[in-house]
């Protein structure tokens, strides 16, 4: 047991001054194949990591929202809408929102103002999201001015700053009461943007949406499960860009790691003829060169995939973020919280590591069972 | 020692190209003795070496090594006897670069699993024997002809093999060198080790040292004649 552990202790120590040896060649492999590795490592990360945040942040939206619609675009809802839809069976609560968007042409861009179903928000006031404030420069205290649609300039002192962990959704929000919200885009009271509702048995929610379109037929129930999948869809088709363009470096990978791992160099060929000729075993140069590759292979997909987790979630996928979070004016600065997927992280094992490793056996095998002479000549 | 009966071996076999470099062979290489095989090149002498040594098999014959028929042993079996019997100067010296020279000399017992401590005492007694101690930590690319195969050496030595298997030892050194080498074998002839080399330098095989010179051409053996003989 003794000699078979300290001749495993040769053969890894041999791997690695191996290794030591051919450091140029290993070390441009082991940088190519770090980089391809951190490339898909960060696309799965984040889009895993994105659909999990608005699976979560969903999680607290309502069943259903209805929205009036009028020659196809999306109206306000009436007055005598909220007391009709209490009658529908199946709906525990409703609530008319308010909420519309403002283009901020100091910034150039466009803000969600909000009246908050919980919160109250004192008249003159409003709570900006982290991403707003940046951008306008805003402290809790400070004043800021909004000229209506209608031409008037309202003043509003900055009451509270969103928390920056919220800014996937907050970036751009504007939190505000409901007097200001109503006089500041003149709308009547009775009025609403839309009406949020919940519904008490989650298997009833498509026959409250059904019940809603035929009770309501000039209006539209949007449903959180159609939203999540909405947001599935995008994700899924912006990973399906990235992936579709960096295939052609996956692809350029693919044929060069190939080309090192399924040919062996004369010189290589030259050692295990040696390596033989003086004791070794087959197997014994089998499992060295085995580790060497493996070793590689390993050290990419480790380095690569740990480059990648701190780019996601320390770093913010800087170098990804306009492809894959979309269009936005105020950037969110948001850190994402760090979701790893075992099976993500299996599939990508299984087609770096193990395909590179399982390539450089086959010239090892033939040139391993060759005798040493003919290899050595 | 070594018994060979009628050894062929034909390179590239069914192509235009098939080359018989030898072409029956029989012989006996008694232990504890030093041949030499002459020849010019292409004569066998390199092909029937790695045929003795295991290094390769005959494409038909017998080879038996202490009465032991060897020639139809799996590759496992083969290896274990190159390792336990066989030690390799070649005429390249077929040194790993990029390692030192204390290095090289322990790559074949590495298979065995020996105690580390004990395997690096003995390659730097062989190698101070070799007077290479001052040489032991440099890259075998760093060292000069005579250091290289004297690093080569102490490689074929490490295991303690009964048979000393050189492959022209002195092609690539200079006079002053070949004759070190000479006397270097001479001490190995003296503790016991049966030494087979093939060489057309004279300074080897007309050497005092060597027992009987087998002469090669066109993959036969032409004469077998002892020592005394091949002087005359």
């Amino acid at each position: 047991m003794h000699a078979w552990i300290a001749k495993q202790q040769y053969l890894i120590d041999f791997t690695l001054s191996s290794l030591a040896r051919r450091k140029a060649k290993n070390f441009g492999l082991l940088l190519v194949y770090t980089l391809i590795v951190f490339l898909l490592a960060s696309v799965m990360l984040f889009t895993h990591a994105l659909r999990h945040e608005a699976a979560h942040l969903l999680e607290g939206a309502p069943e259903v929202v209805l929205q009036r619609m009028v020659a196809g675009r999306h109206d306000l809802i009436p007055p005598g809408y909220l007391e009709r839809l209490g009658r529908i069976r199946g709906v525990q609560h409703k609530e008319g929102r308010l909420w519309g968007y403002y283009y901020d042409p100091v910034v150039k861009a466009n803000y969600t103002f909000m009246v908050p179903g919980k919160e109250n928000i004192a008249t003159g006031t409003l709570v900006v999201g982290a991403g707003l404030a940046r951008a306008r420069g805003l402290a809790v205290g400070n004043v800021i001015s909004f000229r209506s649609y209608a031409g008037n300039l309202f003043p509003f002192s900055v009451a509270r700053i969103l928390p920056q962990d919220s800014e996937l959704v907050s970036a751009d929000l504007v939190l505000m009461s409901e007097g200001d919200f109503r006089r500041f885009f003149d709308i009547a009271p009775g009025y609403f943007t839309d009406i949020a509702l919940s519904v008490a048995n989650p298997l009833e929610v498509r026959n409250v949406a059904t019940k809603l379109a035929q009770q309501f037929p000039d209006s539209r129930p949007i449903l959180r499960e159609e939203i999540l999948r909405t947001y599935e869809s995008i994700f899924n088709w912006r990973e399906g860009i990235v992936l579709a363009l960096a295939s052609l470096a996956i692809l350029a990978f693919a044929i060069f790691a190939w080309e090192k791992a399924s040919g062996l160099s004369a010189e290589e060929k030259r050692e295990i003829g040696i390596l033989k000729a003086i004791g070794w075993e087959t197997g014994d140069v089998i499992k060295m060169k085995f580790w060497e590759g493996a070793l590689v292979s390993l050290a990419a997909f480790l380095i690569g995939y740990v480059a990648a987790y701190l780019h996601v979630f320390r770093f913010s996928s800087a170098l990804f973020t306009p492809v894959l979070k979309g269009w936005a004016v105020l950037y969110p600065r948001f850190e994402l919280t760090p979701v790893i997927d075992g099976f993500q992280v299996a599939t990508l094992f299984f087609f770096t590591v193990f395909p590179y490793a399982a390539a450089t056996l086959v010239p090892i095998w033939r040139a391993a069972i060759t005798d040493p002479d003919s290899v050595m000549r | 020692m070594i018994e060979l009966k009628d050894i062929r071996k034909a390179f590239n076999q069914g192509r235009d190209n098939e080359f018989h470099a030898l072409n029956g062979i029989d012989l006996h290489l008694p232990a504890q003795r030093v041949t030499a095989f002459r020849g010019p090149s292409g004569s066998g002498k390199t092909t029937l070496l790695s045929i003795i040594g295991c290094l390769s098999r005959p494409t038909s014959g017998r080879v038996r090594l202490k009465e032991r028929d060897i020639s139809g042993l799996p590759e496992r079996f083969l290896t274990d006897i190159r390792r336990q019997t066989f030690g390799f100067v070649f005429q390249q010296f077929n040194l790993i670069k990029g390692l030192s020279a204390l290095e090289n000399v322990m790559l074949p017992a590495y298979p065995l699993g020996g105690d580390w401590h004990e395997l690096r005492e003995s390659a730097e007694r062989l190698l101070g024997d070799l007077r290479l101690s001052h040489r032991r930590q440099a890259r075998v690319e760093w060292l000069s002809g005579g250091e290289q195969q004297r690093v080569a050496i102490a490689r074929a030595l490490i295991n303690d093999p009964e048979v000393i298997i050189a492959d022209e030892p002195t092609a690539n050194l200079d006079s002053a060198l070949a004759m070190e080498f000479m006397d270097i074998l001479e001490k190995l002839s003296a503790g016991g080790k049966t030494i087979i080399l093939t060489s057309h330098d004279p300074l080897v095989v007309d050497s005092a040292i060597v027992h009987q010179v087998v002469d090669m051409r066109d993959g036969r053996v032409v004469r077998h004649l002892a020592m005394a003989e091949a002087s005359a």
